[in-house]
Parts: structure tokens; C-alpha cells; sequence
């Protein structure tokens, strides 16, 4: 029986709520297939699953809010016959069930009884307050009005986050990752000018044989050009955890603000092997999605370096601070025409400022150095791209 | 308005004697009978020197015959006149329940509304001074179960000074329940007599955190009760309930909806009582508003007893409604 458990979609996440389930029990599922909603702090995440199989039961109701690594459903792996499933439910099923519950003690607790005064029944319902969660301090432990009271007021301390809630949670998300890596992640920092008129007349001309629709942005180039040169620089595209652990993949998280205050990083899966079409097609996807909170759970959690750009009319220069456990963020501040000296001669170009914030436990300023060059290299010769 | 406000202290004796001079000065149809009430000044002096006053035709002694001279004021109330008929205790009323039950309580609906019987009887009530099981008891429930009787029960010196003005008012027969155990108490009440009604409960006391229902010799018991658990911190809002038959829940209700806990405290035998109806009417009109089950303290089953400490033991003591608010309320 294959377990399938609540996912960990970033390390500052200790909870989800089950909002949905999107299969039913007897469904084959394949991988990446989307099985469940999950509300998180991020937003209404959808969640995949990476097993194949037949769904055997769900353990977690909708509605219940577990921790990371529960079990929440059991499948039953594909190419196993229904003879053997037979034979083996009953036994080996037992012990998972029960270790389940345990852990997760909200999904059972229906059956217990538990000693309620009218009042205070009628005022939590009024309230919409969970009376699981209520210790009563009346007749018998019965949970009596003061109690419900105190439940009320101690909800209603909370109440204006809830107001904006997915807002005021991603804002506290924000700061719980940010803090941690400003104390725990030796940054460094290194800047390079990069001349984009090339690039800016290569798009140019690269829009006028496209549909609107299909137009590409600056963004596309500069995220391309950091794909490119990620697959020359592995040591930039990895985690820290206990040494540097470089990624296969290679998953350019891009910082999508949100109207609401905060930001939101998806990830650009595959960003090396797509087109520069292809990545703003998964832009226009992605950020509209982000904006949303309907990212999926493989989103959140895959990006294996984070890039931000600033964006039109914003500032000049933009100095990141690294996603934990990532090694490195890549910023780009805004295009604007700037004079520029080359060879001898004062001109006008484009100029995007390129930074790189590094982790100086994984990497060193020398390989950020030249990973920032080989940015540089890429805008110069958009068609490469 | 002066008059109004004006105190005098008195006795509950002196107070019921107050309403009967009065009844019997402002309508000459008002006449009083019963054993004793007269040349003896009634069995427990309510009705001294009224015979010297008001002559031999209005204050009537009679023969030891309940049955008869109840069922006689029962007749002269039909004939036109407004009887007061006085009952030594409530044990030798049943002699006369017959006539209470069967003629007073039914004749206006067996003669299709034509035949009123605006008497008004007057039963002394409760414990007295160890007057033993036949003097003693606590039967307003008997009384309060009965459709065509209006039940009152006089718990304070202003209702003991004024409820017999408004009984006799009353088109119907009226069973007033006066306690021989308040007799000698001294409250102060107003001079004059001040208008009340005998359709209302009253509260006498406001609180927020618990509703202490109660009525007759009670009502003091819990007043008090009240003011100890006020040196506490609790607010008890106690209601005297005054009209037995037929009952005003709607005071009662809506304290209990404000307070959100019920105590219910009587004298009478807990089974089948007042309190078991009060209780039945909060769980049927305001259960969600209940934030504990409703509790009663009522007199112990058995025959009150001839001993004092016994007989103290019977029924519900200040100590015990004082404890037992404590208890609902702080869950110790």
C-alpha cells in the first residue's frame, strides 16, 4: 500500500487544510495527476501526486487540518492484482489505519461526546466555533458560555489577519523565510551592467512575426539567459543542506508580486529546456495562477534558484535575499537608457543592472562573477538564445 | 405622593389585618367567616378586634366544618356577595377540597359562563413554630394544579398587605397562601396600600448571573441568600413568583434568558411541585439560553417534623440556597 501524505510545500510550512479531495476512492491516479486542494499559507494549493495506483481509501476528511507528512490517503499500487489485494487488505491495512488516526486525532473525534450547555452550544454555532477545540470548564467538564466566550475573544485577537487572510499569511511566510536566511545564509553580493539594446531590438523584431497574444516580454530573455548560464555554473543552481547539493533540474522560481502585498515564487520547471516561447507561455500560465493562490504544489516547492526582476519604470538595482535552503538569487532591475562607454566612445543604451546575491558557505564570488558574465555573454547574442 | 413614599414598619400579621379592615371598610359586600376569627381573634390573631369593628354580621365564626362553611362562602359568593373565608392551615383545607375543586373551581365553565364565584379563601401556609405534620405543610401544588382557581401566594409584606384587595377584585375564586412562619417578621412597607397585581411574578431582587425562582416563606430566604452571595461577587436576580395558578411564566423566562442559570427554591415536596413546573417551561421556552441544568432545592419528602432542628432540616435554609448557587456557578 503506497501512503500518500500531506506535502511540505516550502520549510516554513508545518500545516495544510484538506480543502478538497479531486479524485475518489477506485480512481487510478498516474503521476502528477492533481488529487487534492490544500489550503496553506501560500494560498489554495492544488496537490499532485508523484505515485501511480488505484486510490484505496482517504484517511483525512475535507475540511481537517493535519501536519506535514500525514498520511492522508492509502493507494494501492498499480500492476498489483485484485486476488492480492484481497488477500493482503485486512492485516498489513490495520496498523497504518491506526497510526493514522492517531496522529491526526481532529477525524475522530466525531464519535466522542462531548458535554455542551444549550447556551453555549447555540453561541458557538452562531460563532462558527469548533467546540473540539473548546475546554469546558462547567457541571462535568461541560463547556458552558464563559468558555465559548473565551474562545470567541481569543479567535477575535486574531480576527483582522483573517480579514486579509491569504495576504497577512504569506506576509508572515515571507518574514519566517527572510529572517532565517538573513541569520543563517552568509550573503555576498555582486553587480554587473549589462548593455540590452541588442537584446531589446532582437525582441523587436522577434514580435513583429507574432500574435499579440504571443509576444514576448524582456523578462523571457533575461530568464533565458540565467537558464543558460545555471547549466554552467551547477554550483549556483543547488541547495545548502549539510554541503552543497547541486539540482538536476533546473527550476527558475520567478517572484511574482502580489496586488495584495507579498510575493509569490513559482517555478519555471525545466527552465533550461524550454523555449523562450515556451517560457512565456508558462509565464502567462503561472503568474496569473499565482495571483490567484491556485498554484500547485509542485510549483511552490521545485524551484531550485529564484530570479526577480523589477520590472518597467522601478528601481535601477535589486539586491535579493536567498530562498533557503537555495545558494543564490538573480536580480534585474530595470531597463533604461543610460550612457554607456564602449571602446572608447560615449553612447546611449539599454542597461539592465544584474545582480547576484550568493551563498558564500556553497559558492564563492568568483564563480558568481563569471556566472554574471555569461548572463552578459547571452543578451549579447539574443539569437542563441 | 408623600403618603406613597412614607415607611411604616409592621408586622406581616399586622399587614394581612391592614388588607382586611380595608376590604371590609370599602365594600359592604365583603363579609370575613372561619373558625376562631372572631370572639378569638382568629387562630393566629389576624383577625383580632375586626368583630368589635365591623360587627357580628361581617366577621362570622364558625363550626369546625370546612367543608361547610367553605362551601356556604362558596354560595354567598354566587348569591353576590365577596366572601372572605379564612382556613386555619392548608392540612384542614382539604376538607374542604371538595367544595374548592368540584363546586368553586367549576361552576363558571358548567354553566357556560353564567355563574361566577368571586370568593376569595385564605389558607395559612407552611411551618409554622413546630406545629407538627398536620399544621405544617406546603400544598400549594395541590392547589396550583387545579384549572378555575386563581393561586396566589403572599411571600412579602407588601403582597400580604395588598393582595386581598386585588383577589377580591377577582370575578373568579381566588386561594390565597398566607405563611404562619412570616407572622411575626417586621419588614417596612409603605403606609397606604399600594396597588399589585395577581397576574404577575415579581422580581425583588435584579442579578445577572442566576435566576433564584422561588415563592412563599422562600422569597426572604432567598433575598437573603442573594445578599451573602453579592459579598461574593455573584449576582442573583430573585424572583418571587406570587400567582401559582395560572403561572406567568413570561417574568421567569426572561430573567432566565438574561442570567442563563435557573435555581428554583421552594418549600412544598420536590415531586410533582411548582418548581418541577417552572423547570419543565424553561427547557420548553428557553433551553439555548440555559448555560447549566436547571437546579432545585425543595422540602425534604417526608411529613414535616415536630423537632426544631428537624423540622429546620426539612426545607431549603439560607445556607443551602447560598451553596448551591456557589456550586453552579463556580463548579466547585
Amino acid at each position: 500500500m503506497i501512503e500518500f501524505k500531506m506535502p511540505s510545500l516550502g520549510a516554513d510550512m508545518e500545516d495544510g487544510t484538506l480543502i478538497e479531495w479531486k479524485k475518489k476512492p477506485g480512481d487510478t491516479v498516474k503521476r502528477g495527476d492533481i488529487i487534492a486542494e490544500v489550503e496553506t499559507q501560500k494560498g489554495l494549493i492544488e496537490i499532485e501526486i508523484f505515485d501511480e495506483g488505484i486510490i484505496d481509501k482517504f484517511l483525512i476528511q475535507e475540511g481537517t487540518k493535519v501536519p506535514v507528512g500525514a498520511v492522508m490517503a492509502l493507494l494501492q499500487p498499480s500492476g498489483v492484482s485484485l486476488e492480492t489485494k484481497k488477500e493482503k487488505e485486512p492485516a498489513p491495512l490495520q496498523p497504518t489505519e491506526e497510526k493514522t488516526i492517531k496522529s491526526t486525532p481532529i477525524s475522530t473525534a466525531e464519535t466522542r461526546k462531548i458535554k455542551v450547555s444549550p447556551l453555549a452550544r447555540r453561541i458557538a454555532e452562531e460563532n462558527h466555533i469548533n467546540l473540539e477545540s473548546v475546554a469546558g470548564t462547567g457541571p462535568d467538564g461541560a463547556i458552558t458560555k464563559e468558555n465559548v466566550d473565551h474562545e470567541i475573544a481569543k479567535i477575535e485577537k486574531i480576527e483582522p489577519e483573517k480579514i486579509n487572510a491569504p495576504a497577512v499569511a504569506i506576509r508572515s511566510a515571507i518574514a519566517a523565510a527572510m529572517s532565517k536566511s538573513n541569520s543563517e545564509i552568509p550573503h555576498y553580493y555582486l553587480e554587473k551592467k549589462i548593455d540590452f539594446t541588442k537584446a531589446l531590438a532582437w525582441l523587436q523584431e522577434a514580435n513583429s512575426q507574432r500574435s499579440i497574444k504571443k509576444r514576448l516580454l524582456p523578462v523571457v530573455l533575461l530568464i533565458k539567459a540565467t537558464a543558460r548560464s545555471l547549466s554552467d555554473f551547477p554550483d549556483l543552481n543547488a541547495i545548502w543542506e549539510n554541503g552543497l547539493q547541486q539540482k538536476k533540474d533546473i527550476n527558475i522560481g520567478f517572484v511574482v508580486s502580489l496586488t495584495t502585498g507579498g510575493i509569490i515564487v513559482p517555478a519555471i520547471h525545466h527552465t533550461n529546456l524550454k523555449s523562450v516561447d515556451e517560457i512565456m507561455e508558462t509565464l502567462n500560465d503561472i503568474i496569473p495562477r499565482a495571483r490567484a493562490f491556485k498554484l500547485r504544489s509542485s510549483e511552490l516547492t521545485d524551484s531550485t534558484i529564484t530570479l526577480t526582476s523589477v520590472g518597467e519604470n522601478g528601481a535601477d538595482v535589486v539586491y535579493g535575499i536567498i530562498y533557503p535552503p537555495q545558494v543564490a538569487i538573480v536580480g534585474f532591475g530595470t531597463i533604461s537608457e543610460q550612457p554607456f562607454a564602449e571602446k572608447g566612445m560615449l553612447g546611449i543604451r539599454s542597461v539592465v543592472k544584474a545582480t547576484l546575491a550568493g551563498d558564500h558557505r556553497a559558492t564563492d564570488g568568483l564563480i558568481g562573477s563569471r556566472f554574471l558574465a555569461a548572463i552578459n555573454n547571452y543578451l549579447q547574442n539574443p539569437d542563441s538564445l | 405622593m408623600e403618603n406613597a413614599t412614607t415607611k411604616i414598619k409592621t408586622t406581616y400579621r399586622e399587614a394581612l389585618k391592614q388588607g382586611l379592615r380595608e376590604a371590609l371598610q370599602n365594600d359592604e359586600r365583603v363579609f370575613l367567616m372561619g373558625e376562631d376569627v372572631g370572639r378569638y381573634g382568629g387562630a393566629f390573631a389576624v383577625s383580632k378586634g375586626l368583630l368589635q369593628e365591623f360587627g357580628e354580621e361581617r366577621i362570622m365564626d364558625t363550626p369546625l366544618s370546612e367543608a361547610g362553611f367553605v362551601g356556604a362562602g362558596i354560595g354567598a359568593a354566587i348569591a353576590g356577595m365577596r366572601p372572605i373565608v379564612e382556613v386555619m392551615t392548608v392540612n384542614f383545607s382539604l376538607l374542604a377540597f371538595d367544595q374548592i375543586v368540584n363546586n368553586a373551581a367549576t361552576l363558571l365553565h358548567m354553566s357556560g359562563g353564567q355563574v361566577h364565584v368571586p370568593v376569595v379563601i385564605r389558607i395559612g401556609c407552611g411551618i409554622g413554630r413546630q406545629l407538627a405534620a398536620q399544621h405544617s405543610h406546603s400544598w400549594e401544588p395541590f392547589y396550583a394544579h387545579v384549572p378555575g382557581l386563581i393561586v396566589l401566594s403572599a411571600g412579602t409584606h407588601e403582597d400580604a398587605r395588598n393582595m386581598l384587595h386585588a383577589a377580591l377584585q377577582s370575578p373568579d375564586p381566588v386561594i390565597l397562601f398566607e405563611y404562619t412562619f412570616l407572622l411575626n417578621m417586621e419588614k417596612e412597607i409603605p403606609a397606604e396600600a399600594t396597588p399589585v397585581t395577581i397576574t404577575k411574578a415579581k422580581v425583588r431582587r435584579e442579578g445577572k448571573d442566576i435566576s433564584i425562582i422561588t415563592y412563599g416563606a422562600a422569597v426572604y430566604k432567598c433575598l437573603e441568600a442573594a445578599t451573602e452571595l453579592a459579598k461574593i461577587g455573584i449576582e442573583a436576580e430573585v424572583v418571587d413568583l406570587r400567582v401559582l395558578r395560572p403561572i406567568d411564566e413570561t417574568t421567569f423566562l426572561a430573567s432566565v434568558s438574561k442570567t442563563h442559570r435557573a435555581l428554583i427554591v421552594e418549600e412544598a415536596w420536590r415531586s410533582v411541585s411548582i418548581s418541577a413546573e417552572v423547570s419543565a417551561r424553561i427547557m420548553e421556552k428557553v433551553f439555548y439560553d440555559l448555560d447549566a441544568p436547571v437546579q432545585r432545592l425543595c422540602g425534604a419528602e417526608v411529613p414535616i417534623p415536630y423537632a426544631n432542628h428537624l423540622e429546620e432540616a426539612a426545607i431549603p435554609q439560607v445556607n443551602d440556597i447560598v451553596n448551591t448557587v456557589k456550586k453552579m456557578i463556580h463548579h466547585d
